[in-house]
């Protein structure tokens, strides 16, 4: 796993398979920390009526395995209704 | 071997980061340490994860929680930098400040 590198592409895969995101943003801030870095936005269905730790624990156990390698990250965490509602404003 | 249930219920705010909140080494930290500033809480208990490797791998294994800064409230689990800063714009920390007996 070490040498394979994180990428945004695969973080949008997992979160799309695993917990059924519809929506996915994923921005590559390594760049301005000099280590794999990530933010992402996350809308998914099955956050509806989650608290947002709870959405956040189930973004962070998708990717336990990548957040050892990463260095920093940053997620929002989106339900369909609340990201249509995003996207208006 | 650290006790952290007793050390998150010991203070009304406990803070895992990288620094002190005099001088925070990671903008993550920063940002939580400015979020709890802009709400006038001064009186809590920071603990900086950078002087040690057992303080910053336990306490990630106590929360279940990868990433530091860590947030506590009367000895509960709040979430990282992300969530501290949703709940400052949405207005929940205001409330649960106020659970606490500090009003921001």
């Amino acid at each position: 796993w070490n040498i394979m590198a994180i990428t945004a592409d695969h973080i949008r895969n997992k979160l799309t398979t695993e917990i059924g995101a519809i929506h996915v943003e994923v921005e590559d801030t390594s760049p301005n920390r000099c280590a794999a870095s990530f933010k992402v936005l996350v809308v998914s269905p099955q956050f509806e009526g989650k608290p947002l730790l709870q959405r956040h624990r189930m973004v962070n156990t998708c990717l336990a395995e990548e957040l050892k390698e990463i260095h920093a990250f940053e997620q929002k965490t989106l339900t369909p209704e609340q990201w249509e509602k995003h996207k208006a404003q | 071997q650290r006790d952290f249930a007793e050390m998150v219920k010991k203070d009304k705010v406990v803070v895992f980061m990288k620094g002190t909140p005099a001088q925070p080494m990671c903008g993550f930290s920063n940002a939580v340490v400015q979020i709890l500033r802009m709400h006038g809480v001064d009186e809590y208990a920071a603990y900086n994860v950078l002087d040690d490797q057992d303080l910053r791998q336990g306490v990630k294994a106590f929360s279940n929680w990868p990433t530091i800064p860590q947030v506590f409230f009367n000895g509960e689990f709040v979430g990282g930098c992300d969530i501290l800063l949703q709940m400052h714009q949405n207005g929940d920390l205001v409330e649960e400040l106020r659970k606490l007996g500090i009003r921001s």
